[in-house]
């Protein structure tokens, strides 16, 4: 509900500034644009559902809009997108304002303010240091989607020591878990609302951050720091067997790096973040090599190899903990921009592997198609939060339309 | 003997001088045809990609050009991808160099991640057309070694071998108009067997602020697979002022959001 109140402010925003350009003297060009998205899925689990409830077969359709105006020759902007998905489970139907934000630039400053995404960070298959946006955990298994973050941001770019990055997060948006008929889920049905916060102030907890990205000759680095309520709940067992989850005050300081040698990309992304009831450490290293136009028509094989590390050890949300990342960047350069990504994140220790597959495909001008797997194999019984998705695997195709 | 050995001499060292000039005479035109494009500071332009296959299908691409002109060093530039809608967004920031690695960006709008790319892919195909990164990047005088071939009227025809063993050539074949500011008419490009592989026909020339050529029609014709695209620019917008602060990652999500 008081989300509802976060868009109206900014709506209001929004308005009053296209206003007062309306009446200056100087008369200005506004360009418009609006772009429709139309998906129809289906997703298929083809083991035994592990929770009663859960089903097998899941068609879904999504909505995506988009619109945005534009003035003072790019130079301010406001950008909408909406996203909408209807799904066998209650819990994956659902709607959100991705984007809704104003922006200035202006020399060397950038202003936005309004719901907004924001990426950091440069690994393949863990994305450690991106902490700015809530992930939209039912939409997809890798976490690339996100909720929109209502957000005041605040951009400096210097010519000598990089840009600085200051934001003001003002509400906090909690993770979405799938319902009864969903798969990916623990044993127990978690409701969003059944986990509270430790801040007094609940979602409104003013939050900060700060970003600092540099980049010279073949180096990129981004240093950052995040201090507020956390994106990941904290899920504490007490004595007695209950669970606790709650999301945390943290701090998390991030770096990122990355360093571009022919046709090398090495890659480093580590956080350690602190709270009062957990602090550890975890990072992702690895490299990405590309034997670019080996068949002389455009045919790209890329090799990704990535450790990752993560202190919580069993706790972790995502079960990386001491896991090797390996795949393959398939691009055909073809004129429907065929791609295939195929790799695996095996466990050291216990062995657990979950295969994957996502490859994409262009038909005519304005149709794509996507087919994704996810196969986990071997899951250790001792997993404490993989061994719920043990019987999980699914195949997943998808075909959009764009208007 | 001696006179023998005289001739020999005098015909190596002409040989040698002939080389040199034609050296020397390659590297002035390119440099000539280089300053007559300097000044023009910062241009943006719109494009219309055409890609034809053998069987004379075709699909449609719109991107959009900002170049920023460096003295001390290569361009930048930053293109911005309209069409097809699903990749709409998607867009590159690249700072050439006159000498080593060009640094490389892209922006996936899909999920707002400003990558740093290799650049070391030359010879691959922008988008599946038939023009290759290096074909599309800026032209720097110190990319190529050079020699002249001949002068045809007011055309000069100079060869062109790329610098860089990455590249998908082992010449190009230019030729200048040196009426019209050493504007270019056309190159061919000799793959890496040294056999004719593309043809690209430079058309619809404008001339803007009174200086500075511009085709506005591109035209690249593959002889080896058959395959042709066909650039064409229009709305070239000069007065735009850009500067340094219009090419950077801040910049780069701003054209793709």
């Amino acid at each position: 509900m008081k989300i509802k109140i976060i868009y109206c402010i900014i709506l209001l925003l929004c308005s009053t500034n296209t206003i007062m350009y309306a009446q200056s003297e100087k008369p200005k060009k506004i360009s418009h644009d609006f772009e429709l998205e139309l998906e129809g899925e289906y997703r298929y689990f083809y083991n035994d559902a592990l929770f009663e409830g859960q089903k097998d077969h899941f068609p879904a359709l999504a909505i995506r809009p988009e619109y945005n105006a534009k003035w003072n020759d790019g130079y301010e902007s406001i950008n909408v997108k909406g996203f909408f998905r209807l799904d066998i489970d209650d819990k994956r139907t659902h709607w959100d304002i991705r984007e809704l934000y104003y922006q200035k630039a202006k020399n060397n400053w950038e202003f936005n303010l309004g719901l907004k995404k924001v990426y950091w960070g440069v690994a393949e298959s863990n994305h450690l240091v991106d902490i700015i946006n809530q992930t939209d955990a039912v939409e997809t298994f890798d976490g690339e989607e996100k909720l929109g973050q209502p957000m005041a941001q605040l951009t400096w770019i210097t010519k000598k020591f990089g840009t600085f990055d200051f934001f003001y997060l003002p509400y906090h948006r909690k993770r979405t878990f799938s319902g009864k008929k969903g798969r990916l889920r623990f044993p127990v049905v978690i409701d969003k609302d059944d986990l509270g916060y430790e801040s007094s102030a609940k979602e409104w907890r003013q939050d900060v951050a700060f970003r600092w990205k540099y980049y010279f000759d073949i180096v990129d680095i981004g240093f950052s720091h995040f201090y507020g309520t956390g994106r990941e709940p904290l899920f504490v067992f007490d004595a007695t067997g209950n669970i606790n989850a709650f999301y945390p005050i943290i701090h998390q300081t991030g770096l990122d790096l990355q360093i571009t040698h022919d046709a090398f990309l090495w890659k480093l992304e580590a956080i350690y973040r602190n709270a009062d009831a957990q602090d550890f450490f975890a990072m992702v290293a690895g490299l990405e090599y590309t034997f670019s136009n080996i068949d002389r028509n455009g045919l790209d094989i890329g090799v990704l190899g990535e450790y990752l590390y993560d202190e919580r050890d069993e706790l972790a949300l995502n079960a990386l903990q001491n896991d090797i990342f390996f795949g393959s960047r398939i691009a055909f350069n073809d004129t429907q921009d065929t791609s295939v990504l195929i790799g695996g994140i095996t466990d050291l220790e216990a062995g657990s592997t979950i295969f994957s597959l996502e490859a994409s495909r262009r038909f005519g001008s304005s149709w794509t198609a996507q087919i994704e797997a996810r196969i986990f194999n071997k899951i250790d019984d001792n997993e404490l939060i993989l061994s719920n998705f043990r019987k999980d695997s699914f195949f997943k195709i998808s075909i959009a339309k764009y208007f | 003997m001696r006179t023998l050995i005289l001739v020999g001499i005098a015909i190596v060292s002409f040989a040698a001088l002939t080389a040199q000039n034609a050296k020397d005479r390659g590297v002035q035109i390119a440099k000539a045809a280089d300053q007559a494009d300097q000044g023009f500071n910062s241009s943006i332009v719109n494009l219309k990609m055409t890609l034809k296959n053998k069987n004379g299908q075709t699909s449609k691409r719109l991107l959009m050009t900002k170049t920023l002109e460096q003295t001390t060093d290569g361009d930048k530039s930053l293109i911005v991808f309209n069409s097809p809608k699903d990749v709409k967004g998607t867009s590159t920031l690249t700072f050439t160099h006159k000498i080593g690695a060009d640094d490389q960006w892209l922006f996936l709008p899909s999920i707002k991640r400003v990558k740093r790319i290799s650049s070391n892919n030359k010879s691959g195909p922008f988008v599946g057309s038939e023009f290759a990164y290096e074909d599309l990047s800026s032209q720097e005088v110190e990319k190529y070694s050079y020699k002249f071939l001949e002068e045809k009227g007011n055309l000069l025809i100079v060869e062109q071998d790329p610098v860089d063993p990455k590249s998908g050539y082992t010449r190009r074949i230019v030729t200048y108009n040196k009426d019209k500011r050493y504007r270019i008419k056309k190159v061919e490009f000799y793959d890496r067997k040294n056999s004719l592989l593309k043809t690209l026909t430079y058309g619809d020339y404008k001339l803007y602020k009174g200086k500075f050529w511009r085709a506005l029609t591109l035209h690249m014709v593959n002889h080896q697979s058959n395959k042709e695209t066909l650039l064409k620019f229009s709305d070239y917008n000069f007065e735009a002022n850009l500067v340094d602060e219009d090419f950077t990652q801040v910049a780069l999500k701003r054209a793709g959001q």
